[in-house]
């Protein structure tokens, strides 16, 4: 009965009897969004990537420090490309696969869209002034997540509101990890970022919590930030887009819930594997360890999900790099989520840790799969939103594909192999039993990989401008359809074709 | 399995949401409330103050700047960090710290015992033209630092500390202005700020006793990391977590 309801679900009536048409004009302005602050943040990647191959390029200005920018670049990918993304892919699968007008209706979807932009510019003047918090991934002060809060609390309502509101009886397994993203980022974002402003007027505040507890609650929150806002929202991505693209329903109903369930569950114990052999007591980093070798188990049952979606579809990836990119992001997903177990064991995490093999880490996750299936998603939508048959060239799209993947190649291959040398020269002894390396040798060894590193990154983010002039031309290229969002009213808004 | 059928989870919004709530809370709750609870979270030793005014100022500027992103302040129990850091890091010695700076990169060293490691004059030029002492150095420069400091809100500050749980007095609160300006000068009558702050060193830090600077503050605190437990006189017994 459930699986049925479940088939009906992602299939879709032929013909979809409806009062009003969805809510489109600032989904598409989220989608112009996403690729603005992607193309943005690759951009500052390069420039900071650059700084440490290159120490003049820090200017010798306050502003343009290595540390002021790396915020600048982190807070641009997350939250600003990942976030729209986000938010604009959400608004988007929700009305549909619960055939219902968002909540809120356009209103809510403009509110959204400015009040979410003016977070991200809010935030990332205070990181060039200099004004932080100094916890990563959270470097907003209190006043900028006072502000985010609103805007998050209007997207739960607008989102819970629409599936509220649904004509379909199930709740689609996309929507469940959307919610899940949405209720988790704002429990962690509450919590972590509890802090007492020196004055009202003041920017400055100091968190509630200190020392030991406060590493505990920041990596439970960081760690998670990456589960449930890099992960828990892109896996709703995934299960909406990649059926969608493959023309096929999800593998298998059962696996997407034990996927669902297990994944939500044990992600939030990870957070401790940030913190082994500090200071952080050892029954906790033990705990970390623990659950984020289970991990693995849901991440990869999500990523067969993913993958055996396109049973009998195979060969669509030779004609849609569209798909080329969904399905190589969950290829990336996979490896990710296996590395990152393995750099959970503390045996491992002892060298790896401090290292640049994290940072590797993390862009795979990041380039691959958080990235890819944006793109994948985009090629899908650009068409769709603006009422296009194709997109300008799929040409270029592959174009794109190869060299973004390229660029990641060249990124996390060159962040293992300095990632390990320095955990190596540091601990090295030589055969009188001093240490072999002063640190600052370790450091010197660095400069040919930061080199390459960089040089992976302007190949991302030339893919990603290739990306751009293609979206563009798909949008401007015939009659008079503007690339700015048009305010949807009444019979005027496309009507979505009948296989939505 | 007839008694279970996830199909009234996902008819239903308000179940499903918050079943999802509890999920998601267990594993922070586990793991978070007993590092408030369990007493020997914290080791039990002597030495630890809270930050004198010119170093609590110093550490805002060390956030402000992101000095964290390429430094920890925390040394792992490895024998090449004790030989390269010093004695591995003690929960201790960061409970005063809000927020922790533990860091999670090394692009440079670690710092959490680079007190007294280097001379005041070392850390004042190494800041403003880092290669011109290390040549092979990635630091940023930090020239601007030489700017003076602004300190007209440092009695706020101290009673925001406090108000989080940091244990400034009334009269370290009263005497913020009084200790930040008589620590920055040599010349200046330490009786009592040496009596508030313990093992408080007072300098020109940045090499000239005139204007309290920016660069006055970061030194200060740089050349407090790591000083204040004596590890000489610290028993296992103390270390102890759990």
């Amino acid at each position: 009965m459930a699986a049925a309801g479940y088939a009906a679900n992602l299939a879709g009536p032929a013909v979809v009897p409806r009062s009003e048409p969805y809510v489109e004009a600032p989904v598409r302005a989220f989608a112009i969004a996403t690729v603005f602050w992607g193309v943005a943040g690759f951009l500052v990647g390069v420039l900071i990537a650059s700084q440490l191959a290159w120490p003049l390029l820090n200017l010798d200005l306050e502003w343009t420090t290595f540390g002021r920018l790396r915020p600048v670049h982190t807070s641009a990918v997350i939250f600003a490309f990942g976030g729209n993304a986000l938010i604009c892919t959400s608004l988007y699968v929700v009305q549909r696969t619960c055939r219902a007008r968002l909540f809120g209706g356009d209103q809510m979807g403009w509110f959204l869209f400015w009040g979410y932009q003016f977070f991200i510019v809010a935030a990332a003047l205070g990181y060039v002034f200099g004004v932080t918090q100094g916890k990563e991934y959270a470097e907003p002060e209190w006043f900028v997540d006072l502000w985010l809060t609103v805007v998050w609390v209007h997207y739960l309502v607008a989102f819970g509101g629409t599936i509220l509101k649904r004509e379909e009886p199930h709740i689609y397994v996309a929507n469940w990890f959307y919610l899940a993203f949405i209720v988790t980022v704002a429990m962690l974002h509450i919590v972590n970022n509890l802090a007492l402003p020196v004055t009202l007027g003041h920017a400055k505040s100091y968190g509630l919590a200190s020392g030991v507890q406060d590493a505990m609650i920041q990596w439970w929150y960081g760690h998670n930030a990456v589960g449930f806002f890099l992960t828990a929202g892109f896996l709703g991505m995934m299960y909406y887009f990649i059926p969608k693209q493959a023309d096929r329903p999800v593998y298998s109903y059962r696996l997407s819930i034990v996927h669902f369930w297990s994944l939500i569950f044990l992600y939030i114990w990870a957070g401790p594997h940030h913190l082994h052999y500090t200071a952080l007591p050892d029954w906790a980093q033990t705990l970390g360890m623990v659950f984020s070798v289970m991990l693995w188990m849901p991440s990869w049952g999500g990523m067969i999900n993913g993958l055996m979606t396109l049973s009998g579809a195979w060969d669509k990836l030779r004609t849609d790099p569209g798909l080329r990119f969904s399905v190589t992001a969950v290829g990336f997903y996979g490896m990710s989520t296996f590395e990152g177990p393995v750099m959970s064991i503390k045996a491992v995490n002892g060298l790896s840790h401090y290292t640049d093999w994290t940072i590797g880490h993390v862009h795979s996750g990041a380039m691959g799969w958080v990235g890819f299936i944006t793109f994948g998603a985009l090629y899908w939508l650009f068409p769709k939103l603006w009422n296009k048959r194709a997109l300008y060239s799929q040409k270029l799209v592959s174009w794109h594909f190869w060299i973004a993947t390229m660029g990641i190649v060249l990124y996390i291959t060159a962040m293992w192999v300095s990632g390990i040398l320095q955990g190596l020269m540091w601990r090295a002894y030589d055969e009188l039993g001093f240490l072999q390396y002063a640190f600052i040798e370790s450091v010197a060894a660095m400069h040919p990989y930061y080199v390459i590193r960089m040089m992976g990154g302007v190949l991302y983010l030339t893919g990603a401008l290739i990306m751009v002039f293609n979206l563009w031309m798909t949008v401007t290229r015939t009659e008079a359809a503007d690339a700015l969002p048009v305010p949807a009213q009444g019979g005027a808004a496309p009507i979505p074709a009948p296989a939505e | 399995m007839r008694w279970f059928n996830h199909g009234t989870i996902e008819r239903n919004l308000i179940l499903m949401g918050v079943l999802t709530l509890i999920t998601v809370s267990i594993g922070g709750l586990a793991q978070i409330v007993p590092l408030f609870t369990v007493e020997s979270t914290i080791e039990r030793v002597e030495g630890v103050r809270p930050y004198t005014p010119l170093e609590l100022s110093g550490r805002d500027i060390y956030v402000r700047e992101g000095c964290y992103l390429c430094h920890s302040q925390m040394v792992r129990p490895f024998r090449d960090e004790l030989e390269r850091y010093g004695h591995y890091s003690l929960a201790a010695e960061s409970m005063y710290d809000h927020p922790f700076q533990w860091g999670s990169k090394r692009t440079g060293p670690d710092l959490a015992r680079v007190g007294g490691r280097y001379s005041d004059d070392w850390q004042a030029a190494h800041l403003r033209s880092p290669r011109a002492v290390v040549p092979e150095s990635v630091m940023p420069p930090y020239a601007f630092l030489d700017r003076p400091l602004n300190y007209t809100d440092i009695a706020e500050r101290l009673r925001a500390q406090a108000a989080v749980g940091v244990p400034y007095t009334p009269e370290m609160i009263a005497h913020a202005r009084a200790d930040l300006e008589a620590q920055a000068r040599p010349e200046a009558d330490p009786t009592g700020f040496a009596g508030r702050y313990a093992r408080a060193r007072q300098g020109a830090f940045d090499g000239d006793a005139g204007v309290v600077t920016e660069m006055d503050a970061l030194v200060a605190y740089l050349q407090m990391l790591g000083t204040l437990v004596r590890f000489s006189d610290v028993t296992p017994e103390q270390l102890r977590q759990q």
